[in-house]
This record gives C-alpha cells, structure tokens and sequence, in this order.
C-alpha cells in the first residue's frame, strides 16, 4: 500500500515523456503508425498542400474582387477575361448580389425580404431551444408566417403590393422549405395515425397507398404534376398561381415522408403507454393529444431535422418548372451576356449558403441524438 | 403467483361478443361510419377532380388515350442505345429509349457510388486521422449543398474543358473535351463472345468447387484451396478459348476529323457530368451507411477472429462483413432507391432520360395526364424492382435464429 502511494506522488512530481504524450507521440500513433499509413500521409499531405494553393491562388492572389463601370451602368469585365482560368472573378458577386439574394423583388423594398430571411433564421433558432418545446411554438410559428406573409406581399400599412411574381431568391427557398413543412406537418400527423389505424382497415389501406406512391416516385413528376396537371383540375377559368401550386406538391411530397417518420415515433413508444391510455378511459383522440402524440414526437425530433434539411435542398428543384428561387436566381443572373462563364464563383457562394443552412442543422440534430440516446441509455 | 393462473377472469381471454348494436357506443359501428365518411370524402374529391379535368380536356381540345404513343415522334435524341430516327420511330420507342437512358445511369450510378462509398467509408475508420478526417471533410460538405446545383457545378466543369481540337490527352486513345469523353473501343468479335460463355462456365465451376471445399472442410477440418482453381477456370480457361480462336484485339482508336471526333466510345458531357455527381453525392450517403454498418459489429467479435488465429483480411471477410451487412442492406435499399429517383434531374443538364423526353412530348401533345402518368409508372417499377431484389438479398444474408 505504502508503496504505491510513492509511486502515486512521485509520478504527479515527474512528467510523462514526450514521446510517450505529445504532439510526437499523437503523430506516431495516428499518422506515422505504419508503413502504408506513412506512405498514406505523406501522399495526403502532398495532396492537400497542391489543391489548397492551387486554390488560394486562385480565389485570393489572382482573383480581380471588383471591375471597373461606366457612369451609364455599362460594366467592363476585361479584367475578368484577362485572368480567366487563373483566378477568380468575385466581381460578379459583387455585381449580382442583390439579385440572387432577392430575385426579381422591387430594389428599394429588398430590405422587407431581407428582414424575411432574418425572421426565419430566427423561426429555427426558436424552435431549436428546448425551452420553447411546448404549445406555444405553434403559436410563435403562426404568428411569424403571418409576418413574412404580410411583409412579403405588403399592400398593408403603407406597404406596396408586391405580386407574388416578383418574389425569389433567397427569401422564396426558405418560404417553400419551411410553409412546406408547417403545413405538410399536420397532414403527415393524420397519414401517420391512419397507417397504424389497425380498426379502420380502409382508411389504413389509403394512406399506405399514399405513402408509398408519393415515396416511389422523384419529387420531379410530383412538381410537374402541380405544374401542368393541376391547372386541369380546377374547375373552368379558376387558374390558381404557379408557386402556390408548386407548393402543394411540396406540400404533399414532403408529408408523405414526414408521415414515415412520425411512424417510426408512435412505433417506439412503448406499449404500455397506449394501454395505460385505454386504462384512464381516454378516447381515441384524447389519447393521441395527450399521451402520444407529445411523447413519440418529441422521440423524432432529430430525424425531422434531417428530413426539413432534405426538403431544403430539396426546394432548388422547382427551377425545373420555372419557380424563381435561390438557383433560378443564380441561373437568371448567369445567363446575362457579360457574366457567362463565371458559373464557378457563384456555384461556389451558393454552396456556401446552403451549406451553412444544411450543416447548422445538421450538427444540431446530430447533438440532439446523441443527448436522446444518452438518457434513453440511463 | 399460482393464484393468478387460476384466476377465473383469466381463463377467457376475449371479453363476450356481443351483436352489433346500432349505438354511437360500439366501436366496431364507430369504425364503420368513420371509414364510409373518410372513404366517402376522399372518393368524393377524386371524382370531382376527374370530372373537372375530363370538362377542361374538352374545353382544351386535348385528346385523350394513348394513341399518340405511335405516332411519329420527331423528337432528336443524341444518346440511343437502341436504332431510333425521329421521323420514323414513334413516341412508344422515344419513350422507352428515355427508360434505358435512365437505368443506364441509375444501375452504373449504383455500382460506382457503392464502390466509392464503401472506401470513403472505410477510410473514415482509418487509423490514420488524416485520411479519416478528409473522408469526413467529404462526407459533411456534399452532403450539405443541393444535388442539383452540384450537378451544374460538373455540367460547367465538362462544357468548360477545350474544344476538341485542343482537347486534352492524359492517356493513349483518350481524349477530354467539351464534346465529351472520347475512350477507344474494342472490336467486338465472336471470340470475345466465347471467351465471356468460357468465363460464365468457369465461374459456375468455381463457385462448385468452392461448395465441394466447404463440404471437405466440414468433414475433414482441412479445406482445399479454392484459388487455384477458380484462377485456372475464371481467367485460364477463357484466355484459351480466346486464344485458341486466333486471338483477336483491335481497339478501335478515335480520332480527330474536322470539328469532332470519329470512332471510340463517347461519353456525352451530360451523362459524364449527371454520373459524376450522382456518384460523388451519393455515395457520401453509402459511406455513412457502411460505417455505421461496421461500427455496429462488437469490439469483441473483432478481438474473438484475431483469437481464432484469423488474418486481418479473413477477419473481415468471414467475421465482420456478413454481420455488418445485415445492418447495412436496408438504408442501403433506400439510397439505391433515392439514387434512381435522383437521376430525374438529368432534365436539368440536358440528359435525355424517361422525364426529359415524355417532358418534351407533353409540351408537343399536351396530353399531360397520361405523360405524368407514364413517369410515375416507370419511377413505381424502377422502385419496386430495386426493393423486391434488394430484400430478397436481404433475407439471404438475414441471420437464421434457431
């Protein structure tokens, strides 16, 4: 006993040596561990470094960041031109940033959709904390759209009236990825309980119909359907808008997948919850509202996540039927006579902005599970 | 304890039937009326939907039927795997060669995206952090941003090479340009013909003779080596049969003519640019798959192998693999499945699969419903067919509990 207290003493005195904890020891283990891991390093190493100042070289050193413009408006990309291939030119984004941002929006009001994004970002971060898990958020989302709503159409308050034609960009694929949700939401509620509806074989048979219809086919067929298809459906002279159809079939895409989920979640939950229901002599409705419902959702809270952030990428899809969101917008901007062939510049800033929106959300779900599977655990 | 079996309450398990009551209170009458209401509305709404489109068909003069599907099509349609001219050929064959250009895509995107998955997988299990961290540096950025505007991204790159006169040149016979890439092509001879029959029997001979080892094994412990045999019947054998027939190999060399390229396999720039992103995007999907398929194996069955004396690779091979596929091959049906549905973006780029083509012969007939229609369909068999195959593989591999 005597004798490991010494040692205990002696060893918090004298430090470990640094080929056995540190740095060198860290790189021993994980990148030198081995021959072919050695080989594997260095050839990675050599790889990066290349690609890393091919691409500094391309972005910052050689890059030309703005281009001279006459006093008429009339742009003069020689600069551009000149260093094609070697460097980047950022000019256009500083050119067309307001344009792929906003669309088409009227240019002395894009400060009523830039507030719209802002909403929005503040409509996920509210909903992201756990203290607002509760009635209530369904009140705050409410009341958030109806905002967007009034603050993108205007008409209202001194205002002018945007049409909805005129709306895109950035504002419009957060307004189908996020109204896609709010309202596919309740749908898929419904669809999910019907699916498990064991009393009610017909309607159980219906909804997994839909499910699986909705689930075999691309996203694609479902907007063309709402693009050509629907206008047939109407009744004679009722021609309802182009996004707000595109928005259904978002809508009803999205549900279809939503429902799955939410599935998973009346799935998992224990038997014994269902039955104690019964017990306390609840109806069906009652039940669901207040014993399941609020358990098994909260249960799918991550893999929701991962479904909103699969419905917003999703959205860049409704270029194909000619809606004007953030890639249309891009697309649009590219197309003009000066700024062809500087696809990649923008390509590149689009892909940030999805991918901060994309991995945000991601990272939180992730941590979100992990928090769930570690008290399922306990 | 034993008072509970003889509980008389617990001897008849179903509550005493009773006959249907006509009361709000019997659930079986409360079912019925919810299903006719339900049934009902929704029935309701297709009917009115059905009789508003068939109103504004005639109000349209749009046709109805499938007539048109033989009708001369007249659509050009750069990439056909089968005979097809557009003055002649009818919509029927347009439409079925768009469902090649598809599996087309769809099945040599599944393989490709597998293949690379499971390294990118593997590789972020390295030990090595660099190679592990660069898997998941590749992994958390494409799947974060929109597969179509990664699919521009490669259109652009593709349109962006040189013209065919500068192209590039990496190899003999091949040739990178904005037309595409230019590979050479075997000419294809009976030989060839025989020697792939040879390599089929071969294959059937080794696949015997590996269960005629197993047999041994199981009765004598020792087993006799497969190898040999497999690599005189798969590549011997075939290699003599082609031999024998003169030997045949002339690759047929593109070469440069005026504008263009003659000769050699082409891949059109759309196809290049739609395979290409396809791949990479979904096989960063597959490699969280595999992962977590092998992560999912216990530390212990890994230390179990090495203790049995196994080698790394047989470790792999015989211990973790066929229990990590078992967690693998369901997500796996499911990005298969998005993989085919994806490949629909190819209207986009400009790649004339099943969409883009009924898309094209919608616009010219306007027969919208039945074009739609034909879409779903082929989507629904490409989906069912990849699901019935898939779990049939899957309760292959299942694991048979006694």
């Amino acid at each position: 006993m005597s004798s490991t207290t010494i040692g205990a003493s002696s060893a918090t005195r004298t430090q470990p040596p640094l080929l056995v904890a540190g740095p060198v020891a860290w790189m021993r283990a994980n990148l030198f561990n081995s021959w072919l891991s050695t080989a594997v390093t260095l050839a990675l190493i050599y790889i990066i470094a290349r690609s890393l100042i091919g691409f500094v070289d391309w972005a910052f050193i050689n890059a030309v960041w703005t281009v001279p413009k006459s006093p008429q408006g009339v742009i003069d990309p020689s600069d551009c031109r000149n260093i094609k291939g070697v460097g980047a030119c950022w000019a256009v984004i500083g050119d067309k940033w307001r344009f792929i941002l906003f669309g088409r929006y009227p240019f002395d009001e894009q400060w009523r959709a830039g507030i719209c994004i802002a909403l929005f970002i503040g409509l996920f971060v509210v909903s992201a904390m756990r203290r607002f898990w509760r009635k209530e958020l369904a009140l705050i989302w409410i009341a958030t759209l109806f905002v967007i709503g009034v603050l993108m159409w205007g008409g209202v308050l001194g205002l002018a009236f945007v049409p909805q034609d005129s709306w895109g960009g950035l504002p419009m694929t957060l307004i189908l990825a996020t109204f896609g949700l709010a309202l596919a939401f309740p749908l898929a509620i419904f669809v999910a309980l019907g699916r498990r509806a064991t009393t009610l074989p017909a309607v159980r048979w219906l909804c997994i119909v839909y499910i699986e219809l909705v689930r075999g086919v691309p996203l694609i067929s479902v907007l063309f359907m709402a693009s050509v298809m629907f206008p047939l459906f109407m009744p004679v002279g009722l021609n309802p808008d182009k996004l707000l159809r595109a928005q259904l079939g978002i809508i009803l895409f999205g549900a279809a997948y939503l429902a799955e989920v939410i599935r998973g979640g009346l799935q998992a939950l224990p038997k014994g919850q269902y039955e104690a229901a019964d017990a306390l002599g609840l109806t069906y409705w009652q039940k669901m509202r207040l014993i399941i419902l609020p358990q098994a959702l909260r249960m799918v809270i991550p893999p929701m996540v991962n479904n909103f952030i699969g419905s917003f990428k999703d959205t860049s899809l409704v270029l194909i039927i000619g809606i004007f969101d953030l890639l249309t917008a891009a697309k649009v901007a590219l197309a003009e006579p000066v700024w062809q062939g500087y696809s990649t510049e923008v390509y590149l800033v689009l892909a940030v902005i999805y991918f901060v929106f994309c991995y945000s959300m991601s990272r939180y779900s992730r941590g979100l599970e992990a928090e769930f599977g570690r008290s399922v655990r306990r | 304890m034993s008072g509970a079996t003889t509980d008389p309450r617990m001897n008849s398990r179903r509550p005493p039937s009773r006959g249907f009551e006509l009361s709000w209170s019997d659930p079986r009458l409360r079912a019925l009326v919810w299903q006719v209401v339900i049934i009902g509305g929704v029935a309701g709404l297709i009917w009115y939907l059905v009789s508003n489109t068939m109103t504004n068909l005639q109000v349209r003069r749009i046709a109805t039927g499938f007539g048109f599907l033989d009708r001369v099509a007249g659509i050009p349609i750069g990439e056909h795997s089968i005979d097809y001219d557009p003055a002649v050929h009818s919509y029927g064959r347009a439409i079925w060669i768009g469902v090649l250009n598809t599996l087309r895509v769809s099945v040599v995107g599944i393989i490709l995206s597998t293949i690379l998955g499971t390294l990118v997988g593997i590789a972020r299990l390295s030990k090595n952090w660099l190679l592990s961290r660069l898997a998941a540096v590749y992994v958390e950025t494409i799947r974060d941003i929109p597969l179509l505007l990664q699919l521009f991204f490669w259109y652009a790159v593709v349109q962006g090479l040189p013209a065919p006169r500068a192209s590039l040149h990496p190899v003999e016979g091949v040739f990178l340009s904005n037309r595409g890439i230019k590979v050479p092509l075997l000419e294809w001879q009976d030989a060839h013909s025989w020697a792939l029959a040879a390599f089929v029997l071969g294959w059937i001979g080794t696949a015997s003779w590996a269960r005629m080892a197993t047999r041994k094994q199981e009765a004598t412990g020792i087993r006799p080596r497969v190898w040999p045999a497999g690599l005189a019947l798969m590549i011997g054998f075939p290699v003599l049969v082609w031999a024998a027939l003169g030997a045949p190999f002339t690759l047929e060399m593109p070469v440069l003519r005026g504008f263009n390229f003659v000769g050699g396999l082409t891949i059109s720039p759309e196809y290049g640019a739609l395979t290409l992103g396809l791949v990479l995007y979904t096989a960063s999907y597959t490699a969280e798959i595999v992962r977590s398929g092998i992560l999912s194996v216990a530390t212990g069955q890994w230390e179990a192998a090495g203790a049995l004396g196994l080698r790394p690779g047989s470790v792999m091979r015989l211990i973790v693999l066929p229990q990590a596929l078992r967690v693998i091959i369901p997500p796996m049906t499911s990005t298969y499945l998005s993989l085919a549905k994806n490949s629909s973006l190819a209207v986009a780029i400009g790649y004339q699969d099943v969409v883009s083509i009924i898309n094209t012969i919608l616009n010219q007939t306007g027969q919208a419903v039945e074009g739609i229609a034909m879409i779903m369909l082929v989507y629904l068999t490409i989906s069912v067919s990849i699901s019935l195959f898939m779990n049939w593989y899957n309760a292959r591999i299942a694991l048979v509990e006694r």
